[in-house]
């Protein structure tokens, strides 16, 4: 056993000589092979521990959400729908939901206005989210004016920020009044934006919901399940277009990795063969080999996963902010939770070291067991 | 006597593995004092019946995710970038492409 | 150390083929302990083939090979690298070391699979650079070393294995007259310490140096006088 490391260390010491020979070429390799790693980790961790995030904080989202549907579109619901829906078992409380969009063509980024239910606020008062204030340079007490539908003139002054530790979820919300809401946007009274059912067994829900089908055939009902898968596949498109947009540079590193890897040079073979004459084993070629399809697969692998981890989690993942954000001039800040899922690190692991390794030693096995004695010529 | 190639091979790689075992402890407690954070955020969620991440704010399908009809390609922003694998394909019709300033004042009729 | 004996050995190349080319004939052939044998012969003659069968490097076609009694012929390719790890000690032609790394490096070489005390070895290893003049150049890239540097590293490599036999195919086929002679003279410091030399050649400066004890000559695969 002892002798076991013993040889394996000569063999590494070997290895990473014959590596070395070519240091300007190897180290390349491993700088475009940490770099993939690198990304494809970034990617991995980031969306993982989004995902993990919203599963959480999105778990106490309303459970039922009813939209109104005209010509395939959502509407504005009537109040009256309160009172068509009734009485319905397991429905603990329902109300309507006042929120909606606007433009601000001053920073030319979209705001989401919210009648917030848990304070209450005067005429001409609002409280913004905290990614508004900083893309607004706005503080609390400052005016901030927008025009409404009608053409006129709203001055809002800002009472209050939103926690900015929760800007993944606030970061673009304006909260404001009922009354100003409907003013500002011309939505007549006894009209919501949607309806929201709270149900206090989970079970209950898809019964629910397909009695609301029933009683009012033009609506929507949107459960907090949906919502929920929503944000568990949600990244996988934003993730494909990483992907897509990687593949080829992906693909061109396998070429190259393959051909290094797997093309052995006459001088390699020429190598072999004096290893062989002077007492190596076929066995032992072979092992050398592994180590150097190793060494450089492994260095890659955990200097590019450490990267990574530095990067999504301690860097809020900067470097995706410019895909992730897209066309959106409000971005919110935040330090995504670390959540990591040790299977999906170990995956990455093994795509990443055991395909090299082995591209390294497969082509080796038919060198490996020529005779010795071509060397003699 | 300096020291030897596998050695400094072994102890680097003994030190990344390390390395990588402080990430998921590192991971392990940030998660477990997240706890405060996510209740704030899981409260704000309550208290205000939110429904989605403020992630993706250009247009109205991808601020609220869940909450969008399934057709409403190009309603938003007039740049807004497309969510069907046709958009990328498809860029935003000519008469909205950089004219945005000019057209908004007229068309920033609110949703 | 004991008697290397080869009866009737033969060596085809291609064997069956259209390309078939016998290039030993069927040799008989002793080589006692501790004498300095060398093969003599022109080019082509099966200088190179006899000596690679002789240490371990390839298998006759047909014949038997002992050494010390011990058939080597029939053994698998693992025993007779093992054989062939403690036994021999081959120089070759164009010396064949490992570009790119030591001088150092290519003397440990041949023990790393045995995997000693790596100390030990070292001290091993500069012990015999020492010996042949070459501490100075250990940790020197072999590609910058003269023809005398490269061929002396190669006899440490060579000998770090302690060997019993030591193998050296045209030895001097790239040195200048008064290299060789001091080659010649760094090969009787090593029959001096007890080991067994075989040596091919056509360079006078060896088969006619006072080291060798016996000069065996081939012609066209077959041995001319004994
Ligand atoms: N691998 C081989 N395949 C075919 N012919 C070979 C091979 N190796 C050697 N020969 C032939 O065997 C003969 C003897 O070669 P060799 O032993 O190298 O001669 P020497 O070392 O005396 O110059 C030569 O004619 C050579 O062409
Ligand atoms: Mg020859």
């Amino acid at each position: 056993m002892k002798s076991f490391f013993l040889k394996q260390r000569y063999l590494i010491d070997f290895t990473l000589s014959s590596l070395l020979r070519r240091s300007g070429k190897n180290i390349g390799l491993l700088l475009v092979y940490t770099l993939i790693v690198f990304m494809l980790a970034s990617v991995m961790l980031f969306t993982h521990a989004l995902r993990n995030e919203a599963g959480h904080v999105l778990a106490e989202s309303p459970e039922i959400i009813l939209q109104r549907m005209i010509a395939g579109r959502h509407d504005l619901i009537p109040g009256g729908y309160l009172e068509k829906i009734g009485q319905v078992r397991g429905v603990m409380e329902k109300h309507g939901r006042l929120w909606g969009y606007f433009f601000d063509p001053a920073i030319k980024a979209n705001y989401t206005l919210m009648v917030p239910r848990d304070r209450s606020l005067g005429e001409g008062e609002i409280v913004v989210g905290a990614g508004i204030a900083r893309t607004r340079g706005v503080g609390i007490g400052d005016i901030l004016s927008f025009r409404s539908a009608d053409s006129r003139t709203f001055s809002f002054r800002v009472m209050d920020i939103l926690q900015s530790d929760s800007e993944l979820v606030s970061s673009d919300l304006i909260l404001l009044s009922e009354a100003q809401f409907r003013d500002f946007f011309g939505i007549p009274e006894g009209f919501y934006t949607d309806l929201v059912l709270r149900v206090r067994n989970p079970k209950e829900l898809r019964t629910i919901a397909e009695k609301l089908t029933l009683k009012l055939p033009d609506t929507r009902p949107i459960l907090r399940d949906e919502i929920m898968r929503t944000y568990d596949s949600i990244f996988s498109w934003r993730q494909g277009i990483v992907f897509i947009l990687m593949a080829g540079a992906i693909l061109a590193f396998v070429i190259f990795a393959w051909d290094k890897a797997s093309g052995l040079s006459a001088e390699e073979r020429k190598e072999i063969g004096i290893l062989k004459a002077i007492g190596w084993e076929t066995a032992d070629v072979i092992r050398m080999k592994f180590w150097e399809g190793f060494i450089i697969s492994i260095s890659a692998f955990l200097l590019g996963y450490l990267l990574a981890y530095l990067h999504v989690f301690y860097a809020s993942a900067g470097l995706f902010e410019s895909v992730l954000k897209g066309w959106a001039v409000l971005y919110p800040e935040f330090q995504p939770i670390p959540y990591i899922d040790g299977l999906q690190v170990a995956t990455l692991f093994f795509f990443t070291v055991f395909p090299y390794t082995v591209a390294t030693i497969i082509p080796i096995w038919r060198a490996a067991i020529t005779d010795p004695d071509t060397v003699m010529r | 006597m300096h020291m030897r190639k596998s050695d400094l091979f072994l102890i680097s790689l003994v030190f990344a593995c390390i390395l990588v075992a402080v990430t998921f402890v590192d991971a392990h407690w940030r998660v477990l004092n997240a706890g405060s954070h996510l209740d704030g955020m899981a409260q704000m969620v309550r208290q205000l019946e939110l429904t989605d991440l403020s992630l993706f704010t250009e247009a109205r399908y991808t601020r609220h995710l869940s909450q969008a009809d399934y057709h409403t390609a190009f309603q938003d922003h007039p740049l807004a970038i497309e969510h069907f694998p046709s958009g990328s394909l498809i860029h935003p019709p000519q008469l909205l492409q950089g004219t945005d300033e000019v057209i908004f004042p007229e068309t920033a009729l609110p949703d | 150390m004991q008697t290397i004996k080869l009866e009737q050995v033969k060596k085809i190349f291609h064997q069956g083929r259209p390309n078939e080319f016998c290039a030993i004939h069927g040799i008989d052939l002793t080589i006692e302990p501790h004498y300095t044998t060398v093969l003599k012969g022109p080019s082509g003659s099966g200088k190179t083939t006899l000596l690679s069968m002789i240490g371990c490097l390839s298998r006759p076609t047909s014949g038997r090979i002992t050494i010390g009694g011990d058939m080597l012929s029939g053994l698998p390719e693992r025993f007779m690298t093992e054989i062939r790890r403690k036994t021999f000690g081959f120089i070759f032609k164009q010396f064949n070391l490992i570009k790119g790394l030591t001088v150092l490096e290519n003397v440990m070489l041949p023990a790393y699979p045995l995997a000693p005390n790596h100390a030990a070895l070292k001290q091993h290893a500069l012990q015999l650079l020492d010996q042949f003049g070459l501490v100075s150049k250990a940790t020197l890239n072999v590609e910058f070393l003269s023809g005398g540097e490269a061929q002396r590293t190669a006899i440490c490599r060579a000998m770090i294995n302690d060997p019993e036999i030591l193998i050296a195919d045209e030895p001097t086929a790239n040195l200048d007259t008064k290299l060789s002679r001091e080659f010649m003279a760094l090969i009787q410091q090593l029959v001096d310490q007890g080991t067994t030399v075989i040596l091919t050649s056509h360079d006078p400066e060896v088969y006619e140096s006072p080291v060798i004890d016996r000069v065996v000559e081939m012609r066209d695969g077959l041995l001319e006088s004994l």
